[in-house]
C-alpha cells in the first residue's frame, strides 16, 4: 500500500493524522457549510450584517417551509424527477441493447460504430444547440419535459454504450457459446444469459445518469422555460430572482435543489463509484 | 447427419434462423444508433452548414459563405469578445488540469485505514455530486465582497477586501477555482480506486531498493496509476471545454464580457437578448468543436491502440 500505512509508523503520526483529518474536511467543505448555516438564519441577520456570527434565532423550519410551501420549488423538483427518471430508463435500456451488440458480435463496422458513440459523447453541447432546439421546436416539443427527455436519452446513450460494451466484453464469452450450442436464440441469450449478469453495470449507470441529468443546466435553459417544465437547476435561478437578496431563502433553496443526487450518492455509493471509475483500474 | 440432411434442416429453419448471428447485432443496435444519429451526429453537420448562413432563428436563412468566420477573425485580431473567450478557454484548459495533481494529492492523503475513513472519502467526494449551478451560487457568496468567507479570511491576514467576480483581473481565475472544487473531487475518486489496485509486491520491491516518498510515487506508483490518470485527463479536458454553468450562474460572462468562454459566448450570441444570430453562434460552436476534435482524436487513437493489443 502507498503511502506507508499509518500502522507501520510511529503512534504520534497516527494521532496527528487523525486530528488533522476533520480539520482538512472542514476546510474542504467550508463554502458549503457556510451556505448550510445561512439557510437556518433568520432574514434579519442579513439586514443587520450578522453574516458570520451566531444566528440570532434558529429558523430551519421557517426557511425550508418557505421553500416548500411558498415558492415554485416543489414544481421544479417534480419536473426534475419527471425528466430524470424516464431518461435513466431510456438511456440504460438503449445502451444495454447497443452495448450487447458491440460487446458480443464480431463484425466489420463494430469498432467504428463504437467510436461513433464515444466521439459523439465528447462533442461540445454548443455545436448541437441550434439544430436540436430547432428540431425540438419543429416537433412541437419545445418547453415540454418530453422534448428534454428525448434529447437526454439520445445523448447519454453515447456514454452508456461505452460503459455497457466494455462491461459485456469482460464477461466470459464461453457462456454465450455454450448457450448457442444449446440452440438458444440470440434474443434469448441477451435476455436470459447476459442481462442477469449485467445487473451491477445497470445499477452503476442508473445512479450515474441520474446525477448527470438532475444536474444538467444547459439543456434545461435551451429547451424549456418557466415552471411548467423546467427542472430545478434552471428553476433555482428564477427562485433566486424572486427572493433576491434574501440569502437565507436562497441558501435553503439551493440545498434542496442539490439534495436528491446527494442522497442518491450516499444510498448507492458502491455503484456510483463503480460507474465513475470504470476503466480507471485494469 | 449427412450434408443433405443438414442443409434441409437449415432451409427449414427459415431466413431469420439461418442469419441470426449477422442480423442480431443490427437489430440490437438500431434504436441506439437511430436516436444517436438523429440527435447528436446529424446536428453536428447541421451546425457546420448553418455556420455559412445568417439566420435569426425565424425568418429565411441567407447564405453568406465564410463571412461569419471572417468576422470571428477580425474579432480575434482586434482583441474583441471572441479573442477574450478564446483566451479564457486556454486558461481554463491549463488551470483545470491542476485538478489532476490536486486530486492525486488528496487521494494519497486519504489512502489510509483509520476508523471512519470511508465516510471521510465520501464527504471529500461530495462537491462532485452537487450540481454546478449550486456550486456556482455557493462560490458567488463565498466571493461576495460584503459578507463572503473569502474576504473574511483575507481580512485575518490583513489583506483585501477584493471583489473577485467584479474585477476583470480576477474573475476568470475565481470561476476556475470554483470549477476546480468538484473536478478535484472527481480526480480524487479516480485515484483512490486506482490506488486500491496498486500491486503491493512492487511497492515492497521498491522499498527494498530503497525507494521512498517522491521517488516511490514517481517511479513505482504513478506508472501503475496510468489508466486512472488517462481517465482523469479525459474528463478534465472535457470539463474545461464544457464550462458553461458556472460562468452563467456566477458572472453571466461579465464584468464587461471578461469571463466569457467560447461555450458561453456562443450561447449569448445565439440565444439571448443580444439577438438571435444563429449562424454566427454556429460558427463559434464549430471553432469550439474543432478544438475539442483534437482531443477526441487523441482519445480515440489511444483507445484504438488499447483495443488492438
Amino acid at each position: 500500500m502507498f503511502p506507508t500505512p499509518l500502522e507501520k509508523r510511529p503512534r504520534s503520526a497516527r494521532i496527528t493524522y487523525q486530528a488533522f483529518l476533520p480539520f482538512a474536511l472542514f476546510l474542504w467543505l467550508l463554502p458549503l457549510l457556510a451556505v448550510a448555516i445561512f439557510s437556518i438564519k433568520p432574514g434579519a441577520d442579513f439586514t443587520n450584517a450578522n453574516y458570520w456570527g451566531v444566528p440570532s434565532s434558529f429558523e430551519f423550519a421557517h426557511n425550508y417551509g418557505q421553500v416548500f410551501f411558498n415558492s415554485d420549488m416543489p414544481r421544479y423538483l417534480l419536473n426534475s424527477f419527471m425528466i430524470t427518471v424516464p431518461t435513466v430508463i431510456g438511456a440504460v435500456a438503449l445502451s444495454a441493447l447497443a452495448g450487447f451488440a458491440l460487446g458480443i458480435y464480431k463484425f466489420k463496422a463494430n469498432i467504428w460504430i463504437f467510436f461513433m458513440f464515444v466521439a459523439g459523447n465528447f462533442v461540445p453541447f454548443q455545436i448541437l444547440m441550434v439544430p436540436v432546439r430547432d428540431l425540438t421546436l419543429s416537433m412541437g416539443l419545445y418547453d415540454t419535459k418530453l422534448g428534454l427527455v428525448l434529447f437526454h436519452v439520445a445523448f447519454q446513450t453515447g456514454f452508456c454504450t461505452l460503459f455497457m460494451r466494455n462491461f459485456i466484453k469482460a464477461l466470459p464469452y464461453e457462456l454465450i457459446e455454450a448457450a448457442r450450442v444449446e440452440g438458444i436464440s440470440e434474443i434469448q441469450i441477451f435476455w436470459h444469459v447476459v442481462l442477469p449478469l449485467m445487473k451491477p453495470a445497470l445499477a452503476a449507470l442508473a445512479v450515474l445518469i441520474f446525477t448527470f441529468i438532475w444536474n444538467d443546466y444547459f439543456w434545461a435553459v435551451v429547451l424549456t422555460q418557466g415552471p411548467g417544465s423546467q427542472p430545478v437547476t434552471a428553476g433555482i435561478t428564477a427562485f433566486n430572482s424572486e427572493f433576491r437578496a434574501m440569502y437565507h431563502l436562497m441558501s435553503a433553496g439551493s440545498l434542496v435543489a442539490a439534495l436528491p443526487p446527494v442522497a442518491m450518492f450516499f444510498l448507492m455509493q458502491k455503484h456510483f463509484i463503480a460507474g465513475l471509475t470504470l476503466g480507471a483500474v485494469k | 447427419m449427412t450434408d443433405a440432411a443438414l442443409s434441409a434442416a437449415r432451409a427449414e429453419r427459415g431466413y431469420w434462423q439461418r442469419n441470426q448471428q449477422t442480423l442480431a447485432p443490427w437489430l440490437f443496435l438500431a434504436p441506439g444508433i437511430l436516436f444517436f444519429v438523429f440527435y447528436v451526429i446529424y446536428p453536428v453537420f447541421q451546425s457546420f452548414n448553418l455556420s455559412l448562413y445568417e439566420w435569426d432563428g425565424l425568418g429565411a436563412k441567407e447564405y453568406v459563405g465564410m463571412r461569419n468566420y471572417e468576422d470571428l477573425y477580425w474579432e480575434f485580431k482586434d482583441g474583441d469578445a471572441f479573442y477574450t473567450a478564446l483566451k479564457n478557454n486556454v486558461l481554463w484548459l491549463f488551470l483545470y488540469l491542476l485538478a489532476i495533481p490536486a486530486g492525486l494529492f488528496i487521494a494519497l492523503f486519504l489512502n489510509q485505514t483509520v476508523t471512519g475513513i470511508r465516510l471521510y472519502k465520501s464527504l471529500f467526494f461530495f462537491p462532485f455530486v452537487i450540481s454546478q449551478v449550486v456550486v456556482g451560487l455557493v462560490f458567488t457568496w463565498f466571493y461576495d465582497p460584503a459578507f463572503g468567507g473569502l474576504n473574511l479570511l483575507l481580512g485575518w491576514f490583513g489583506m483585501g477586501p477584493i471583489n473577485v467576480l467584479g474585477d476583470e483581473k480576477y474573475v476568470t481565475y475565481g470561476v476556475i477555482a470554483a470549477g476546480l472544487w468538484p473536478q478535484t473531487a472527481y480526480c480524487m475518486i479516480l485515484y483512490l480506486t486506482g490506488l486500491n489496485g496498486v500491486n503491493p509486491e512492487q511497492i515492497e520491491a521498491g522499498r527494498l531498493d530503497g525507494a521512498k516518498g517522491w521517488r516511490m510515487l514517481w517511479h513505482v506508483v504513478l506508472p501503475q496509476l496510468k489508466p486512472a490518470t488517462f481517465i482523469a485527463f479525459v474528463v478534465t479536458i472535457i470539463g474545461a471545454l464544457r464550462s458553461f454553468d458556472l460562468i452563467s450562474v456566477m458572472t453571466g460572462g461579465g464584468p464587461y464580457g471578461s469571463s466569457r468562454v467560447l461555450a458561453y459566448y456562443m450561447f449569448e450570441v445565439a440565444l439571448s437578448e443580444y439577438g438571435f444570430r444563429m449562424g454566427y453562434g454556429a460558427a463559434i460552436a464549430v471553432v469550439l468543436f474543432l478544438i475539442m476534435l483534437c482531443f477526441i482524436a487523441y482519445f480515440l487513437w489511444s483507445m484504438y491502440r488499447e483495443e488492438k493489443r
